[in-house]
């Protein structure tokens, strides 16, 4: 098939597509996450083409690329927030545990809760206090969860943020600087005890001594859940990131992976001769 | 000034108006300011000055006494009937405008909700006194059988009480027809509202799994609370201040005063009173007590506010 077919195809024949390739079985305990063939819309415009990657369990990694290649776009489809975009369409698949995330009979609400979120602004709420926002998943997805008290200490604790705010969890969120927010933010995502955190730029508006201290948090949470990054700090993926995917999109075209690989490996001998002038930083 | 602080010091503030075009600006927008402030105080004071004689002459039982045969005059009903109507329009008009503008906000394709914003806007550019015509004429006899269904099923509930078998000029049906007027109002306002909750704190909801519902119970909500309160207010005032539509569908009684029967023929309202009473005052004694009905109406509505800004910021507490 060429391109151009395959451009053409519509999103359903897509689907049927992908049935028939998913016979591939998938090792459990060794790929957490994974994205087949995957392609995405707004309206009429694809924005991303043919990505696949893996994710191991319990490893970082980096997603990077110059603006407007897709990442962000890339990353709101792992836990079903680019269906919520009017217009928004997709082909391919994102297998999550061995499963299909967008198979008909997956509640997306699960799929939120097992795969949290944290985005490039901190955005805890501002009517809420601290200890409020860390338990605002549960109230927000009717997830049911004893010992608040407990989680409350032991996401707060692994978000690094613990000393700062135990003595003042009734304040408003918004008292916080915008580092500590961030962190509040990450706490938030671990109370409804995700499997896999997806952070979009989590430090793009943080001062350096913030984004060494959410590093410090990734690299602890890494023995626990898997972690998918989007970066455009380069020495930021090599301080944290097990892997990297450098994304790219040419001339307006749809973006597509470019390069995937072993952090060390994409930054210190690169295949492609795009992602060696990407990460020295010819271009970006 | 002595010569020291001119050598120290430099006058920044004239220097930084010192552009003529700006000063001109400056003072007419400050005119501007202060004139609403001198309408506002010369009402007060006009009708306060017509409120002292009548109060020499009937005392405190002006305001706790139902009556308006000379020579006693009370507005008690008159006074709690204005609020009356106001509660009964709020507790339909607020949920009505809250659910309309979370659909318009949230769940309407843009081309619906762009239409259905108009028409809203429409309906709030009806004169009042169309709204009090189509009242009398369709919404009274429709009205009268709605309540005679309340009143056969829910007539166990003391507010749907009805012992006369008279359903109309009720505060049930003057309720409703400020309601109409208010669901414009609200509406605008809440929709405004919701239609700015961030949209990075809507994705902090959605990406930790909430429903339309939860979203805005712990978040669109709680975000615009202040805003949606400033809403109902405006709409609050519409309802206790009008005077014409309510003419038409509500009987003026005075004793007994209607506290609780709101399906019950009769009530109370003090704009209502005043446009009724102005046109036959029996001279210039009746039209001051109309003026200080009037005064006492605009108390209230300044206490309504002031109370609403209280519950405001009461309601402030985080939510832990």
């Amino acid at each position: 098939m060429s391109a151009a077919e395959f451009d053409e195809m519509s999103v359903e024949s897509m689907d049927e597509l992908e049935t028939s390739l998913a016979a591939e079985p998938v090792t459990p305990g060794t790929v957490e996450m994974e994205a087949r063939d995957l392609s995405v819309w707004f309206g009429a415009r694809k924005v991303l083409e043919g990505v696949n990657i893996r994710f191991p369990k319990n490893t970082v990694t980096a997603l990077i690329g110059p603006s407007g290649c897709g990442k962000s776009t890339f990353i709101r489809t792992l836990n079903r927030l680019h269906e919520l975009i009017p217009g928004a369409k997709l082909a391919g698949s994102v297998m999550y545990e061995g499963k299909d995330i967008y198979a008909p009979e997956v509640d997306p609400v699960h799929i939120r809760l097992n795969i949290g979120m944290v985005f490039q602004k901190p955005n805890p709420f501002p009517s809420m206090t601290i200890r409020g926002n860390v338990l605002s998943g549960m109230k927000l997805s009717g997830m049911k969860r004893p010992n608040h008290d407990q989680i409350v200490e032991e996401t707060l604790t692994a978000a690094g943020l613990w000393n700062e705010v135990k003595d003042r969890l009734n304040a408003p969120a918004g008292d916080l600087s915008g580092g500590q927010q961030q962190r509040l933010v990450i706490a938030r995502s671990l109370a409804v005890n995700p499997h896999v955190l997806l952070m979009d730029e989590p430090a793009s508006a943080l001062d350096p001594g913030s984004t060494l201290k959410i590093e410090e948090t990734i690299r602890e949470l890494r023995k626990d859940i898997t972690i998918i990054i989007v970066t455009h700090n380069m020495q930021q993926a090599v301080r944290i990131a097990d892997n990297t995917a450098f994304f790219l999109s040419l001339d307006g075209n749809p973006g597509r992976v470019i390069e995937q690989g072993p952090t060390t490996e994409i930054f210190g001998n690169p295949q492609d001769q795009r992602t060696l002038d990407y990460v020295n930083g010819r271009f970006g | 000034m002595s010569s020291t602080d001119t050598e120290s010091f430099r006058d920044l503030q004239s220097a930084a108006t010192s552009h003529r075009g700006d000063r001109i600006f400056n003072r007419t927008i400050t005119l501007a300011a202060f004139t609403a402030l001198i309408v506002l105080a010369g009402i007060t004071v006009f009708l306060g000055l017509q409120t002292i004689p009548v109060l020499q002459t009937q005392g405190l039982s002006f305001l706790t006494t139902s009556i308006w045969v000379a020579p006693d005059y009370g507005i008690w009903g008159m006074l709690y009937g204005s609020v009356l109507l106001a509660v009964i329009a709020l507790v339909i008009a607020v949920p009505v405008s809250l659910l309309l503008s979370v659909f318009m906000v949230f769940l309407a394709p843009k081309g619906v909700s762009k239409v259905l914003t108009n028409l809203v806007d429409l309906m709030a550019a009806i004169p009042s006194v169309i709204i009090g015509l189509w009242a009398f004429y369709i919404l009274d006899p429709v009205s009268q059988e709605w309540q005679q269904l309340l009143n056969q099923y829910l007539g166990w509930i003391p507010i749907f009480k009805n012992t006369s078998g008279n359903f109309s000029g009720t505060p049930f049906t003057a309720g409703f027809v400020l309601a109409v007027m208010m669901i414009p109002i609200v509406t605008s306002v809440t929709r405004e509202v919701l239609g700015r909750t961030p949209p990075e704190l809507i994705n902090a909801a959605e990406a930790l799994g909430c429903s339309l519902w939860t979203m805005l119970r712990y978040v669109a909500l709680p975000y615009g609370r202040g805003g949606l309160v400033g809403g109902v207010m405006l709409g609050l005032g519409r309802a206790l201040g009008e005077t014409i539509a309510v003419f038409f569908v509500l009987k003026i009684v005075f004793e007994p005063v209607n506290y609780y029967d709101i399906i019950e023929s009769g009530g109370g309202s003090i704009a209502t009173l005043i446009v009724s009473k102005f046109g036959e005052a029996a001279g210039p004694y009746e039209v001051k007590l109309l003026l200080a009905a009037g005064f006492f109406l605009f108390m209230m509505t300044l206490l309504v506010n002031v109370i609403a800004n209280l519950i405001v910021n009461r309601t402030g507490r985080l939510q832990k």
